[in-house]
């Protein structure tokens, strides 16, 4: 069910401002596609128009294309929240909703959308997700527990399995693990390599090391100038970046001689 | 806070400085306690001047206490030490003249209402009620009825208007909108009495009077207390919430109704009761609108209906003859709406603390 | 929201049913506010306007309508303002007390019970002031008069119920000093702490930390607090009819038992006897009292806004 992406020309905007441009992209079914970059040159503004959450902020818009095996999400009578529902996403600080119990976070998805279950189907649903996303073990004994309990690296596996539970095709992540210790880094890595035999991943990171373990492809995003655009300078397969890369850019980038 | 201005050091007395490092002087705390107790007889004195009593005697010793510290203050540790005792005393004995007029209303209302805090004030009306006995019964249920309407039109109003303002506003009619909630936040109350009833005159005569004129008064008054307090609590809820449903593919509405408004609700409930407790005591919209009847009406939509303040008004000023049973049942109507009031207040911290987001750890 | 706010860029011809239901309602919600508002004048003023055409002769007190609304006008003025002079630098003081100088535990507890002031309901208030205020200060009233005479405020005759402005002025002081208080406490406790330490780290004692550091910060707040209490003392209503002895014109004389009536206070104990064209003068009246109050407080929030706009305190 994972599904390939291409984008073509795309330019993001916040009202006049414009964050991105001229990305062109193509990113492979079943497999993990790092996005690295300085802060600031885009690359959550650009992970964010591949599911239609761009458009969320106020004023914010996107030009240009994205494909999603044929079909254009900004097409004239595309929903965005079907978008959504296809492309889900993990954000930087884990956000389990505080209302919820445990439970309730994993299937907010599929009761929020309207989707009536069996009790033993959500059950089923639960652990699945929560296996999916390594937590079963550590919490299937309170599940009834609010989500906000959990330690940070748990609540942000709990979001992946909330994440996974409406079964997308691609699952976006923006630096998963930028606020967790080693150790839940290392269980989400592991997780992440799991997940891509279903799942099409692009995730966002600060950490090199990170991209280079489990990345098959890797996009280097970079500013030109103060107040220019961001751009996608390089795309490449994570091996050729990390070890020969096209672009001088690149290279000073990934060797720490950047600015 | 610094706790520089605390006097000599505590505990030892003396006027030596048992630290090493003091270089001012500094007034005991026995020394400014003396010049109170001197402010003080010298002050019962000056009272016995005018016929003896405690509370000039009090107000006399405070203030000559003070002046007395300040002076000797100055001399012994300057100006700047001397000011600042003189402000603290000021901004303290102003804190315990704010508690004055508190502490007697209380008291007054306790001490004249308590009488007739009596069944037969819960049970019985005022229908053919001269003189002794008599209760509240009719103006309690009017006042339920009449509150409960209120809230009935309010809070959907005020909690949909705060959620376009957080939610859904922009540009001009967000700013409008906003705006004009404050300034209907200060209407006056007889205003929005007069608007009702103008409202209602319009269409059925001068001589209208219904509860539901009422209810319609007091949620101009209440509706946009609600939007206040729902606006701040919406406004509370994290971002991150919002979009993470959308993520999950939630439409927006649902987002709003079970992810924004779940989390807000204990904050929602708490503005939501104070909104209440502010209505219930108000007195001059109901005087124009809803009239004033000695028996029990439950129908806001024919007849006059009396409630609670109003009763209490119109037993002070009209209070019948002979005066005295008139004049108890106010000031214990007048009780019983003090502790509707606090009751309101209490449930409203209530609410707030068990709906508190709860961690589980 | 649906046409006029759509952002700039592609258009978004699909939006689900329950989104447009509830966007739109939400939009009706504030639009109905906008309208209600709006009828507040329209509808006063139509109720107003036979009392503002009508022949002066058949007017309750057969002069002009100027001539009847003018002394209520100046007697909400005189007790507001009295209300005023008194609760705001009271409030002050206690916003600075609570926020400074009381102990920390306590001080959330002192705040709270400050904001009791202003749960008590208005009538309650107006027993209060008859019943324990205004006795209490006969004997004053009875003393400035011998003594402060020469000063035309406490000119006399002495009132011997104490029903008078000054009673009044003090009911409505204490009835507003909450509002000051709490938006006074709001902005003195978010004065810089850089300021304020910086004051202490110059060796200021505590006063001259806050003249310094505090009271320039919160001046405006202040300002705008006085200004919302001043709303709410104008247009106070069961309290002064209670309180108040107004059988008089406009006089400055705080102490006697000859007072101007409030517009509030006079529509209160004469509406619901009144009718015809007596009604209309009083909405007329009423009318008055909306327009003073709606200046005062657009300027209050003017502001406590420019306030927020400038500060950078977020
Ligand atoms: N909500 C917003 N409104 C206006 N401009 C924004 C907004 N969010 C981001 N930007 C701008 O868009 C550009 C790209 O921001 P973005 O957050 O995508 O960078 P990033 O690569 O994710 O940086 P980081 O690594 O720090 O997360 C920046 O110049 C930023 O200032
Ligand atoms: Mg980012």
């Amino acid at each position: 069910m994972a599904k390939r992406i291409d984008v073509s020309d795309l330019d993001i905007y916040y009202s006049n401002f414009l964050a991105v441009q001229g990305v062109n992209i193509s990113i492979e079914p079943r497999s993990i596609t790092a996005l690295i970059g300085p802060s600031g040159c885009g690359k959550s503004s650009f992970l964010r128009s591949l599911n239609r959450m761009h458009e969320v902020i106020p004023g914010a818009r996107v030009e240009g294309k994205v494909v999603i095996d044929g079909q254009d999400l900004y097409g004239p009578d595309v929903d965005p929240v079907d978008v959504r529902r296809q492309i889900g996403m993990v954000f930087q600080r884990p956000n389990p909703f505080p209302t919820m119990s445990i439970y309730d976070n994993v299937v907010a998805g599929v009761r929020l959308n309207g989707g009536r279950l069996k009790k033993a189907q959500l059950d089923e649903l639960v652990e699945r997700s929560l296996r999916g996303a390594n937590l079963w073990n550590e919490v299937k004994d309170r599940l009834a527990r609010p989500g906000s309990g959990l330690s940070g690296g748990q609540q942000q596996r709990l979001c992946i399995a909330r994440a996974i539970a409406v079964e997308p095709e691609v699952l976006l992540m923006d630096e998963p693990c930028s606020a967790l210790d080693p150790i839940s880094t290392l269980a989400i890595e592991d997780l992440m390599t799991e997940l891509k035999e279903r799942f099409t991943i692009v995730i966002v990171t600060h950490n090199m090391q990170q991209a280079a373990r489990v990345s098959e492809s890797t996009g280097f995003f970079n500013l030109s100038g103060v107040g220019q655009p961001g751009r996608l300078v390089e795309f490449n397969p994570t091996q050729k970046i990390f070890s020969n890369p096209d672009e001088k850019a690149t290279e000073d980038y990934i060797s720490g001689r950047f600015g | 806070m610094s706790t520089e201005t605390t006097l000599a050091p505590s505990g030892t007395g003396g006027n030596g400085s048992p630290g090493p490092v003091r270089t001012h002087r500094r007034l005991p705390r026995y020394g400014v306690a003396a010049l109170y107790l001197g402010g003080v007889v010298v002050g019962a004195l000056l009272s016995a001047l005018t016929g003896f009593s405690i509370a000039l005697t009090v107000v006399y010793g405070v203030v000559l206490g003070t002046l007395a510290v300040y002076l000797v203050a100055r001399r012994v540790e300057g100006r700047r030490k001397a000011t600042d005792r003189l402000v603290t005393t000021v901004v303290t004995s102003a804190f315990g003249i704010a508690m004055v007029p508190l502490v007697s209303l209380v008291y007054t209302v306790l001490d004249n209402g308590l009488g007739r805090l009596d069944s037969a004030f819960f049970n019985s009306s005022m229908l053919g009620i001269v003189g002794e006995g008599g209760g509240a019964y009719h103006a309690i249920l009017g006042t339920v009825i009449i509150t409960a309407l209120t809230a009935a039109i309010s809070v959907p109003i005020g909690l949909l208007t705060a959620i376009y303002l957080v939610e859904y506003g922009t540009g001009r009619l967000k700013k409008a909108i906003t705006f004009l909630v404050d300034v209907m936040t200060g209407i006056p109350s007889i205003v929005a009495g007069l608007f009702a009833f103008a409202l209602f005159a319009l269409f059925f005569g001068p001589g209208i009077r219904l509860g539901i004129m009422g209810a319609v008064a007091l949620a101009v008054l209440m509706t946009p207390v609600v939007v206040r307090s729902s606006e701040e609590v919406l406004k509370l809820v994290p971002n991150e919430l919002r979009e993470a449903s959308y993520a999950l593919g939630v439409p927006k509405w649902r987002t709003i109704l079970k992810i924004v408004i779940p989390t807000a609700i204990g904050g929602l409930g708490t503005g939501i009761t104070l909104a209440v407790a502010r209505v219930i005591g108000e007195t001059a919209p109901l005087l124009v609108t809803t009239g004033f009847v000695n028996g029990t009406n439950l129908d806001p939509f024919s007849g006059r209906m009396t409630t609670l303040p109003t009763f209490s008004f119109y037993q002070l000023t009209q209070p019948g003859f002979p005066p005295e049973f008139g004049i108890d049942r106010a000031w214990t109507a007048a009780l019983v709406l003090i502790i509707l009031v606090m009751a309101l207040n209490v449930v409203a911290r209530l609410i707030s603390r068990i709906f508190a987001p709860k961690t589980g750890r | 929201m649906t046409t006029t706010s759509a952002p700039p860029g592609p258009p978004r011809p699909t939006r689900r049913l329950g989104d447009r239901v509830f966007a739109g309602s939400a939009t009706g919600a504030g639009i109905l506010i906008l309208l209600v508002l709006a009828g507040v004048a329209v509808f006063l003023v139509t109720e107003a306007w036979p009392a503002l055409t009508a022949n002066s002769a058949d007017l309750p007190n057969g002069k002009s309508l100027a001539s009847y609304v003018a002394p209520l006008v100046f007697g909400t003025l005189v007790a507001a303002v009295i209300a005023l002079l008194v609760a705001t630098p009271l409030a002050v003081a206690i916003a600075l007390y609570i926020t400074y100088y009381a102990p920390r535990r306590l001080a959330a507890t002192m705040g709270y019970v400050i904001d009791l002031l202003a749960a008590i309901p208005s009538v309650v208030y107006g027993f209060w002031g008859i019943a324990a205020l205004a006795p209490a200060m006969v004997p004053f009233y009875g003393w400035a008069a011998e003594h402060l005479g020469f000063i035309p405020l406490f000119a006399g005759p002495a009132s011997t119920t104490g029903k008078t402005m000054l009673t009044a002025g003090l009911v409505l002081a204490v009835m507003i000093l909450p509002i000051i208080s709490a938006i006074s406490r709001e902005v003195f406790g978010q004065a810089p702490a850089l300021h304020r330490e910086a004051a202490l780290a110059l060796g200021a004692t505590r006063w001259e930390m806050i003249r310094m550091a505090v009271l320039p910060y919160g001046k405006s707040g202040v300002i705008g607090g006085a200004m919302l209490g001043l709303g709410r003392a104008l247009g106070e209503t069961l309290a002064v009819a209670i309180v108040l002895s107004a059988s008089g014109g406009i006089t400055f004389n705080l102490i006697s038992s000859s007072n101007p009536s409030t517009i509030a206070a006079n529509i209160a104990l004469n509406f619901p006897e009144s009718s015809g064209l007596a009604v209309n003068t009083l909405i007329a009246s009423g009318l008055a009292l909306f327009l003073i109050t709606l200046v005062v407080n657009v300027f209050a929030r003017w502001v406590v806004t420019r306030r927020a706009e400038f500060s950078g305190a977020n």
